[in-house]
């Protein structure tokens, strides 16, 4: 074959690819566009013939999924700048203070990585019912708050601060959190961006522990929202499909918005084992 | 505050141990603690009647654990886990690597849009496009029973029919999960030298002796790593059924998972759906010490 | 602790607290709504599922209506997540005040002393009482002596079937007792041929084997809920008429997910009798031609031993108090408006959903339609499922060995010991429970348990 001819057939396998891979978002948005009943017919209708924003309307009014966007918002974004200002202390303590006990301790941390969170789900939901945080948004948030995947990629990072910047600052004067704040948060910004992804992606996304958390419909996040509402409305195809896109296409901008740090964090992350 | 060493000893370790103090006290009580507990309470019977009245859970010892292995809701929920594991683990990891050496080749136009249009899917909320595929899998207006028929093949009862159910699971996870693992392989690629590939071409070698002597090779860690993170991930396989299935057609698509979520707040039979937990968690350890034990002997 | 129904002498104090706190809150409420109400509004909060749910909003917006000092704050739990929903917030101190609650799990909550007992209330109610409701239903309210509940509406099931096929089989009406029904079947089998089928019994549901059950007399469940009936000589005729008509090749041997469209499959005969709730009167009258629409009726399911013995299960949704609530006298109110008739016949009106009270059925909508009628007579000769949290959980394991046993070839007798073996592990908490509760009162010394 010749090298034009590959060139056409590997770009269309590609683009082939891409397109399998986006048509359920795509199909995900365009039906949300579409009259009741509309994406029902045969054959199904790729685009809307007659859009309509009534599904869009109807979740914002009727069904109230502003209040749940804005309990996801808040949740996802305080459990980000939270658990980012605390994994950062400590993940740059494990790299570059010396103390006494320092690595047994890092050790221990990293074999919890294997362990999967749902192992101590059923007692801490008995502790958060003892702190009385039941159905609050605390509540969802509280065991996400430090996370040992943070802190072992912040010390990754923070390995690379070199030590005479810490300690010419220490000769300034300067005292340790002083050093944090105004030498080692500045050079931690590319990573702390990355984990800021990554943890507003996903606590945004989950979904097994603000269910079990969460009674009370206008406390829902989004995803616990949308499966309590697919519940009652299977048939309304048009509206699931807003109320999908809804809770997508906001992390999907985010993404797009930071995909080279994200993607430096999945690498980064991958060269953990 | 001192420049004298043997004070900057002294405050360095005040320092570390208060910096580090929130991250440990947080991650103590709300994940070490749960754990530690859950094994505890995989040793009694606390169910519904101790959620009204505690003084009635008991100590029960193993019996939790002989129950779960002599009920056979447990083995189907092991087996089909497993079938996600092992059917949908390597499938979804070809199709990393497939779609990898696809972005990496050479030819292709539009690297970085591609990289962000595959690894979209990765991002997306689990729920909500689990919601998207439902309706995709509708076997009278679903896009994908109408791409078959177009195509001359049957139609499938993709979420009806127990046979089918977990295949469509898996369908659905390798789309959400492959460009994670085809970034890991892109990068692994890239780090295979461009040298090797030369002068295999020079010795005559073809694309598909090139890519079974240097690609397989070359990308070898790598496999592993990714073999090792996938199966995690998948162990944990949960949302898609509850969503999807709630389990169904005839629990042919209850996970592990499910099951404890189930047991536990269904019917609140929380020590035995922490003993649930714990055999869980040992599959998951021996599973990954497995993995960790090929990868020494590869490097050998 | 003690809680004086109607609570109005623990309610000074705390108007007063409110209106301190909700001053603010009020006058702004006051300047956006521009609507001049009292400040010390008491607020509902009430959970109904699904469909009930939705369509309660309407009869609710009449009751703060009729009480101006009352707020309701309705919210609509679909019933996929309506038991778990339910409970963890009960185990998280997050329950309603009141709420619908299937009275399948009565028993349940009732476990959890998450429900308040009603007897005083209805002592003093003048809108409720006990013999308005069909006793059978009632009964499913009571756990221990003590009503927990009040029926809004029930749920039964009974014979949807094909009345032109029945008569040419040479029935003109529904048999009453099981023998005469059995032999219907026979010459309907006879008379559609091997692809075709007297009757469906999904292979997924267990209500159908475990009202057969009833009919035979089965307590299903013996020693006060502590131990499976299920190896009984009732329940085992039951189960073995059960396997017979599969076995006969008077059933299919399958399950709802394998009939793609139940309608259309009744339509075409596929098979000429099912037993269902009242919900599928609305799907059967849409969803078949008009055509259709004198081919099909309901009777109440035959009995063992006759009409009397046609028993069917008591079911449907109550509505209950919970302990923790600080506005049950406003929440009791709004119990007693949903139970008054001609709100029940309303709300038959709005979602279809049958009157819990003998009054409601003389309105003019129910009144009339034959296939109610027969929702009328088989609803007196109803029995509730046993009153034990493990229920639900027990009976979905008889769909598997009803499955075992009429798909494959096991012995209905030796299943139902494996199923009884089964119940019995799972009641063992409830033998432990009940033997301390003996030991304790032994011993004296302690108080109840």
């Amino acid at each position: 074959m010749s090298r034009p001819a590959r060139a056409l057939v590997v770009n269309a396998a590609v683009a082939a690819v891409a397109i399998v891979t986006l048509v359920p978002l795509l199909w995900m948005v365009s039906a949300s566009f579409m009259p009741p009943g509309a994406a029902n017919t045969m054959p199904p209708p790729l685009v809307p013939r007659t859009p309509t924003l009534e599904h869009y309307v109807a979740l914002f009014t009727r069904l109230n999924l502003l209040r749940n966007f804005l309990n996801s918002l808040l949740i996802s974004g305080v459990t980000t700048i939270v658990s980012l200002f605390i994994n950062a202390l400590a993940g740059y303590a494990f790299a570059k203070l010396r103390f006494a006990g320092r690595d047994r301790v890092f050790q221990l941390l990293v074999v919890g990585l294997v362990v999967p969170a749902q192992v101590g789900m059923l007692p801490l939901f008995l502790m958060v019912r003892g702190l009385g945080l039941v159905n609050t948004p605390w509540g969802v948030m509280i065991a996400a708050l430090a996370s040992i995947f943070g802190i072992f990629m912040i010390r990754q990072y923070a390995l690379g601060i070199p030590d005479e910047l810490l300690d010419a600052a220490r000769v300034d004067g300067a005292g340790e959190f002083q050093i944090f704040r105004r030498v080692v948060l500045p050079l931690l910004r590319p990573i702390l961006v990355t984990l800021a992804a990554f943890s507003f992606l996903g606590t945004w996304n989950d979904f097994l522990w603000p269910l079990i958390v969460l009674s009370d419909e206008r406390k829902f996040t989004l995803p616990v929202a949308l499966a309590s509402l697919v519940g009652e409305h299977v048939l309304d195809t048009e509206l699931m499909m807003a109320g999908a896109g809804v809770t997508v296409v906001p992390v999907l901008i985010l993404f797009l918005v930071l995909q080279r740090s994200y993607i430096r964090g999945v690498l980064m992350g991958s060269v953990k084992g | 505050m001192s420049a004298d060493p043997r004070g900057t000893h002294v405050t360095q370790t005040r320092a570390g141990w208060l910096f580090v103090s929130p991250a440990l006290g947080l991650i103590g009580v709300f994940f070490v603690v749960p754990v530690v507990v859950g094994l505890l309470l995989s040793f009694t019977d606390f169910d519904i009647y101790a959620l009204g009245d505690p003084s009635v859970a008991r100590i029960v010892g193993v019996r939790n654990y002989a129950q779960i292995v002599s009920d056979r809701e447990f083995w189907g929920a092991l087996r089909n886990t497993l079938t996600f594991v092992l059917g949908g683990g390597p499938l979804s990891v070809l199709a990393s690597l497939g779609a990898a050496l696809l972005v990496n080749a050479r030819l292709v136009r539009f690297k970085s849009v591609l990289r962000v249009a595959l690894f979209s899917p990765v991002v997306t909320t689990l729920v909500a496009v689990a919601i998207v595929w439902r309706y995709l899998y509708h076997p009278h207006y679903g896009l994908i029973d109408f791409a078959l028929r177009g195509l001359g093949l049957p139609a499938v009862d993709w979420l009806g029919d127990p046979h089918w159910a977990m295949p469509a699971i898996i369908l659905f996870s390798v789309w959400k999960n492959f460009g994670y693992n085809m970034l890991i392989f892109v990068a692994g690629l890239q780090n295979i030298p461009e040298e090797q590939y030369e002068a295999a071409r020079i010795d005559g070698a073809g694309g598909w002796a090139r890519f079974r002597h240097i690609t397989v090779p070359g990308l070898g860690p790598t496999f592993l790593l990714v073999g090792v993170l996938t199966m995690i991930g998948q162990f944990q396989l949960f949302a898609e059924p509850y969503v999807m299935t709630a389990g169904g057609p005839l629990r042919s698509t209850v996970s592990l998972i499910l099951l404890m979520y189930e047991q536990g707040f269904r019917w609140w039979r929380l020590g035995y759906a922490a003993a649930i937990a714990f055999i869980l968690l040992a599959i998951v350890l021996v599973a990954t010490l497995v993995q960790m034990r090929l990868q020494r002997l590869e490097r050998r | 602790m003690s809680r004086i129904p109607g609570g109005r002498a623990a309610k000074p104090p705390r108007a007063a607290w409110r209106a301190g706190t909700l001053a603010g809150a009020a006058l702004l409420l006051l300047a956006v709504a521009c609507r001049p109400s009292a400040p010390a509004t008491t607020t509902v909060r009430f959970w109904a599922m699904g469909r009930e749910g939705e369509v309660v909003a309407e009869l609710v917006r009449d009751f703060e209506r009729e009480n101006p000092g009352i707020r309701v704050e309705l919210q609509q739990i679909p019933w996929t997540a309506a038991h778990e929903k339910l409970l963890t917030a009960h185990v998280g101190h997050a329950s309603p005040d009141v709420a619908q609650l299937g009275n399948t799990w009565i028993a349940e909550f009732v476990a959890l002393r998450a429900l308040e007992p009603l007897r005083p209330w209805i002592t003093r109610s003048a809108e409720v009482k006990p013999w308005g409701f069909f006793p059978g239903i009632w009964a499913t309210n009571v756990v221990a002596g003590e009503p927990y509940g009040v029926p809004w509406y029930v749920d039964t099931r009974l014979l949807f079937y094909r009345k032109d096929i029945l008569a040419r089989a040479g029935y003109p009406t529904m048999p009453t007792s099981w023998s005469e029904w059995h032999a219907a079947m026979r010459a309907i089998k006879a008379l559609v041929g091997p692809d075709r089928f007297a009757i469906f019994l999904p292979l997924n549901e267990w209500t159908q084997p475990m009202i057969l059950g009833l009919q035979c007399g089965s307590p299903l469940l013996a020693d006060d809920g502590t131990r499976g009936a299920f190896a009984g000589p009732e329940f085992r005729r039951a189960f073995a008429f059960y396997v017979g008509l599969f076995r006969e090749g008077l059933a299919p041997p399958v399950s709802n997910n394998d009939v793609a469209n139940l309608y259309q499959e009744f339509e075409r005969g596929y098979f000429s009798m099912y037993i269902t709730g009242p919900w599928n009167l609305g799907e059967f009258q849409r969803r078949l031609p008009a055509s259709m629409r004198d081919a099909w009726a309901t009777a109440p399911l035959p009995g063992p031993e006759g009409e009397s013995t046609g028993v069917s299960m008591a079911g449907g949704s109550s509505l209950v108090m919970f302990r923790t609530s600080r506005h049950q006298a406003a929440a009791w109110r709004l119990v007693e408006f949903l139970s008054r008739p001609a709100q029940q016949a309303r709300f038959y009106r709005l979602c279809g959903d049958l009157p819990a009270r003998h009054e409601a059925w003389q309105d003019p909508s129910l009144a009339g339609d034959a296939n109610l009628r027969s929702f009328q007579r088989q609803l007196e000769r109803v029995a509730p499922w046993p009153m034990v949290p493990e229920w639900e959980q027990i009976a979905i394991r008889l769909q598997e060995q009803a499955e075992r046993a009429a798909r494959g070839g096991a012995a209905p007798d030796s299943v139902l010991s494996d199923y009884d073996r089964d119940v019995d592990r799972m009641l063992e908490k409830r033998r432990w429970l009940a033997a301390r509760r003996l030991n304790r009162r032994s011993g004296g010394s302690r108080g109840p348990g």
